[in-house]
């Protein structure tokens, strides 16, 4: 169907997606953009975003609707909620088959799928999401009011909203597997400077108990091997991002930790297929350097399917 | 706000819930986990004819029908959505979900 071919499917809407969906579409080239799930990614996990030059303040969701807009003005195709069941990026034309069977072809691919809340994958998690483990301290915090808590991470994240959390609970215990933190200093000063915070150092959380919702957590201590069973009232888990890459996993190269390496120009090691946003390989994963990322792809998948 | 009709008063929601075979409710607020079943609800407005979708702000006091429904024990995650077969809960769920997982859910009870 001469509907379906285009001369660039993006494959994922988020930041570095939609990016890439406005500078290919606004330079008339035919651009489908795929996604899996709503279209906005993870600035739509975003309550509010205060370091996007250009905009003193707005939501993750207005952000993610200003750029879809802008995309779809320039012409740009969207279909949000399919399934991606096979894909063939080998040849010079490149396939995707989604799950109702629909195939789309282009000379070009954009893998911009991003990452999700990595999760801890232990006894309980899946039972207690919603009923005591939280990954969104902004959404659920205020369920927490006087009650005890532990935020699981030692990053950015799970630092400052941390601190965000004590406005509401009565005590908060940061469980980290390292006897050091990852976030910036100012992040952990604010957290260790607060005195509702205190610290499980070189220890990871084993499993997750409660009837309705959680109430105990088995925490192992790292360093004497030793287990001891809290009680508590509920736990955020923020320990970072998992990128979206186990589609590719028999198409293009990943790392071992499941990004997708490139070069300057954005270009995987398979010819035509160029990768942006949180799904790369890169160290500083923000809203800008995935724009970044998807205008760089863009312009050079421009460049390839035009040489 | 959403594209969805907002339920404001309880006698509204008794009104949805016992004229419609089949309603689900979105209580939440415009926040990063509830966006995205509001999202999902929208377009399955389109595909399910059947279905009533429809929203309800989780902080006006009558939501105390969703909040404080035995179905919700427990719930600490927005939104808290319900879905009703003739009039009956017959499915509650805490948090996020794609639309992946409401779709199943509404093909599980409905």
């Amino acid at each position: 169907m001469e509907s379906n071919k285009y001369d660039v499917i993006v494959l994922g809407g988020g930041a570095a997606g939609l990016t890439a969906g406005i500078y290919l579409s606004r330079a008339k080239i035919k651009t489908l953009i795929l996604n899996e799930g709503m279209v906005g990614g993870q600035i739509v996990l975003t309550h509010e975003i205060a370091n996007y030059p250009g905009v003193e303040n707005i939501s993750g969701y207005q952000l993610a609707s200003t750029m879809k807009k802008q995309a779809i003005s320039f012409g740009c195709d969207i279909k949000q909620n399919i399934q991606i069941s096979d894909l063939d990026l080998s040849g010079e034309i490149k396939k995707v088959i989604i799950s109702n069977g629909e195939q789309y072809t282009a000379k070009a691919i954009i893998i911009a799928t991003g990452g999700r809340s990595r999760e801890l994958a232990v006894e309980g998690e899946d039972t207690f999401k919603g009923r005591g483990i939280s990954y969104c301290a902004t959404c659920d915090g205020d369920f927490y009011t006087d009650k005890d808590i532990i935020v699981v991470g030692g990053g950015n994240s799970a630092l400052e909203e941390a601190v965000a959390l004590t406005t509401y609970v009565r005590s908060l215990r940061i469980v980290h597997q390292f006897d050091h933190f990852q976030g910036f200093a100012h992040a952990i000063e604010a957290a260790k400077n607060n005195p509702k915070i205190s610290f499980i150092l070189n220890s990871k959380i084993e499993a997750f108990e409660g009837n309705e919702k959680v109430q105990k957590v088995t925490i192992r201590n790292l360093n004497d091997n030793t287990s001891q069973k809290m009680a508590i009232d509920g736990v955020f888990i923020l320990i970072g991002y998992k990128p979206n890459s186990e589609k590719f996993t028999n198409h293009i190269d990943i790392n071992p930790y499941g990004e997708i390496p490139t070069d300057s120009k954005m270009a995987t090691n398979v010819k035509g297929v160029f990768a942006a946003g949180d799904v790369r390989e890169k160290r500083i994963r923000q809203i800008a350097t995935a724009v970044n990322d998807g205008a760089i792809a863009a312009i050079h998948a421009i460049e390839y399917i035009q040489s | 706000m959403t594209n969805l009709e907002h339920v404001i008063t309880t006698s509204q929601y008794q009104e949805i819930i016992e004229n419609n075979e089949n309603v689900m409710i979105c209580c939440g607020r415009m926040g990063p986990m509830c966006v995205p079943v509001y999202d999902a609800m929208e377009e399955l407005t389109e595909e399910s004819k059947n279905i009533k979708f429809v929203d309800m702000l989780f902080d006006i006091p009558d939501a105390h029908v969703i909040r404080n429904a035995p179905e919700c024990a427990g719930f600490m995650g927005l939104p808290f959505t319900m879905y009703y077969k003739n009039g009956k809960v017959v499915k509650a769920t805490s948090s996020i979900q794609s639309k992946e997982q409401v779709q199943a859910i509404l093909n599980e009870v409905f």
